[in-house]
């Protein structure tokens, strides 16, 4: 008993030390909470998104900061949960972040009420709803990428495009049944009056492992021009592999951003399984931007190898862009400050003055402002070709007048 | 709970059944009051009161689902829906009426308490794993259900925002208010728990658990006594799922899935099956558990490891910790942090002569 207190004691003594030692710490630091999942039904993104932060941030304070500023960042990981979402969003803001990178669709919706009392900014890059796109409505939720709504037009967009006209064509919306996997449904419906194709839904049921039935009856039955898939987590992978089963051409099947990385590919069985598979993303893809090679310079001055994250081109980029975006929008508060420390409202004030953070052509042509938090809804597609990610189209938005009379109803 | 007693006195069936077995533990509930209403939201953090507001809510929760697991000896996976039940309840009687949250909250728990009797019809005729697995098939349906009809769910991504609760035409919305807020149902759901325990109902539960043939024997209506057990059960779900909304600001069935009825599960079996502080102290030891170890973590893990590290092991590390330190609790009393607790008072009962 006395020994086990004797350790208590000691475990004790250390923890409020190392505590101590962080609080003293660099007087000027501005910090950023982030919320990741590296354990949760999502780790396959946050294993790669979230050291992507950190490695941007790095290099920000490798460089001398932001305005005289360093940023400290405070990860958190939430498990995809929400009570541990709560939990680490009140610890970031009781170390005085600034801004929050949010992750997950339900953590985002329980903590949108709170980012509003508490003055904070939260971030939501693809995920969360796209309502949160109407700045009035959601003051403080930046999605700061194209929502789903944003997506699936552009996916009609290049449909449309590649086709040649919509005008009779068939098109499958396949898609996991879930709140998330449900939402780009108004949008496909009123661009299916506004084109006039055949749309036909196939709701994947959770785990979103088992969809045999789904891709025969895309396959054979139904043998739409184009595949429009809305699946994450385990299932890209598995309907990459079952389409293909079913002799279903990749070359006609596009997926969203979550059914659009590398690890899908890895996991239906490697590239030439997935070869034409088209694929939609809110950051660039690939190793070719000088960001990249500023981390790389930035490890290799350090002595160390560059991390195998970024071997994930897909998820690290995107982990790239959102870091990219908050320091972006400290910067702007800080000269919207003279360099006085900045609050929550501040930073919000930068978020919304956010114009060409384009990394190199990593991050779209955002622009946001106290109305549009999305920033314009830019997309890319990239298509699976000869072992890589091969771009196809520039930025690009589709229909924003759909896409404004749907947030105008949400409202 | 923190007094000790000379030995048993008790001559009549009232002294047995009294909530204050002796005048100290009125004492007892004397001292505590004061300590949780007014002491802690004085002087805790808002960061160490959201902690414990999430503690207050899985407390009613598990002190809920305790009534018909470790009471009624009847399991049930689906309480994670029965929760979301709750909260869409109350989410559209707000949003659409109106409501205050003294007609929402109880409406909230007696639309689940109906839902729950349904689920538990099978309960009459299956008992123990099969029992699980048909009450399982009730949290599907109700996650289905919410999931594809937008007249409960409301509009976008099936989540419905919820203003906070007004008091008094104030509204609560700094942790300490909405700490009082639910720490005043916390409290009202253990007195309701320990009352029923002791009433003639409560009674019948524990008959059914041990025995139900001999309890039909004895004059107790199995039927009716097994529902009800499941109607209290998910009316303390409807409520907590009630109290998460007006907490988050946000009714989402993402909140309310399989994984929570198991938490709650892991709750009271940790804590000790059929005792409310059991239920209180595993709701406890589950919220705070993954907390500590990461404090801990980060406390040593600073020490040894780089930053790009820690954010890697700690997450990581923490469930393996967590996981061991649930069969470690298991292993050393498999009746449960109850029995610990009762472990040590016994030995201070007659401390120093254990003899």
């Amino acid at each position: 008993m006395k020994r086990i207190s004797v350790r208590m004691a000691a475990l004790a003594a250390a923890t409020s030390a190392a505590w101590a030692a962080g609080a003293v710490g660099a007087p000027k630091e501005v910090v950023i909470g982030e919320q990741c999942d590296r354990t949760g039904p999502t780790q396959l993104v946050g294993v790669n998104l979230c050291p992507a932060v950190r490695d941007y941030i790095d290099l920000i304070n490798s460089q001398g900061g932001v305005e005289g500023y360093k940023i400290k960042l405070d990860e958190i990981d939430n498990e995809y949960k929400v009570p541990p979402a709560i939990e680490a969003y009140e610890r970031e803001k009781a170390e005085g972040a600034v801004s929050i990178m949010l992750y997950g669709t339900p953590q985002t919706q329980a903590l949108a009420q709170k980012l509003d009392e508490d003055k904070i900014p939260g971030t939501s890059p693809g995920f969360g709803t796209a309502a949160a796109a109407n700045g009035a409505r959601y003051p403080y939720v930046f999605p700061i990428a194209a929502s789903y709504w944003s997506q699936g037009a552009a996916a009609v967009k290049f449909v449309k495009d590649k086709l040649g006209g919509l005008e009779g064509k068939k098109i499958a919306y396949i898609y996991y049944d879930n709140p998330a996997g449900h939402e780009p449904l108004p949008i496909l419906e009123d661009l299916q009056k506004l084109e006039k194709f055949e749309l036909k839904t196939f709701a994947v049921p959770p785990p979103g492992v088992e969809m045999g039935a789904q891709i025969l009856d895309i396959a054979q039955r139904f043998r739409p021009d184009f595949v429009i898939a809305h699946v994450f987590g385990r299932s890209p992978s598995v309907m990459i592999k079952e389409l293909k089963g079913a002799g279903y051409p990749l070359s006609k099947v596009i997926g969203l951003v979550w059914a659009s990385a590398e690890s899908d590919v890895m996991a239906a069985g490697g590239w030439a399984v997935a070869e034409g598979y088209h694929t939609i993303q809110f950051a660039g893809v690939g190793d070719n931007y000088p960001v990249r090679k500023e981390i790389v310079a930035m490890y290799k001055k350090e002595g160390k190898e560059p991390p195998k994250e970024m071997a994930s081109t897909v998820y690290y980029n995107r982990g790239l862009l959102e870091a990219a975006v908050h320091v972006e929008a400290i910067r702007n508060a800080l000269k919207a400050t003279h360099g006085a420390p900045p609050t929550g409202q501040d930073v919000k004030k930068g978020f919304e003055a956010i114009r060409d953070v384009t990394l190199g052509g990593l991050v779209p042509p955002i622009e946001l402002s106290a109305t549009d938090h999305e920033g314009g809804g830019w997309v890319q597609v990239f298509q699976v070709k000869g072992g890589q990610f091969v771009k196809e189209t520039d930025w690009f938005k589709a229909y924003p007048e759909v896409l404004a009379k749907e947030l105008k109803a949400a409202e | 709970m923190f007094h000790r007693e000379s030995g048993v006195f008790k001559t009549s069936y009232a002294a047995d059944m009294a909530l204050y077995p002796l005048p100290i533990a009125r004492w007892t509930v004397a001292f505590l009051a004061p300590l949780f209403a007014v002491l802690l939201p004085l002087t805790l953090g808002e960061y160490y009161l959201s902690i414990l507001n999430l503690i207050l809510i899985a407390v009613v929760g598990a002190v809920g689902l305790n009534i018909l697991v470790g009471n009624t000896g009847q399991i049930s996976i689906g309480h994670g829906a029965l929760m979301s039940v709750g909260a869409y309840t109350a989410a559209n009687l707000v949003t659409r009426l109106d409501a205050p949250f003294w007609i929402a909250l109880p409406a909230g728990g007696a639309m689940a308490a109906a839902i729950g009797a349904v689920i538990g019809v099978p309960s009459l005729r299956i008992k123990g794993l099969y029992l699980a697995i048909a009450t399982l098939a009730g949290q599907l349906i109700i996650e289905w259900t919410i999931n594809h009809v937008p007249w409960i769910s409301g509009g976008v991504q099936a989540s419905i925002d919820v203003p906070r609760p007004s008091f008094l035409g104030i509204q609560l919305k700094t942790q300490a208010q909405l700490y009082l807020f639910l720490l005043f149902f916390a409290a009202i759901a253990i007195a309701g728990a320990l009352n029923l325990a002791r009433s003639r109902v409560g009674r019948a539960f524990v008959a059914i658990r041990d025995q139900d043939i001999a309890a039909e024997i004895i004059g107790i209506d199995i039927f009716r006594y097994k529902l009800l057990a499941f109607a209290i059960s998910s009316f303390y779900a409807g409520v907590t799922g009630v109290l998460y909304t007006y907490y988050l600001g946000v009714a989402n069935y993402e909140q309310f899935q399989i994984t929570v009825s198991i938490d709650y599960l892991a709750m009271i079996i940790i804590g000790g099956l059929g005792s409310v502080l059991g239920a209180i102290l595993g709701a406890i030891f589950v919220t705070l558990l993954p907390i500590a170890t990461r404090w801990g973590l980060e406390g040593l893990g600073g020490l040894i490891f780089s930053q790009a590290d820690l954010a890697n092991i700690i997450p990581n590390l923490r469930l393996v910790m967590f996981g061991a330190l649930i069969v470690l609790f298991l292993a050393l009393e498999p009746e449960g942090l109850n029995r610990l607790w009762r472990n040590i008072v016994n030995y201070f009962r007659v401390w120093p002569f254990s003899y």
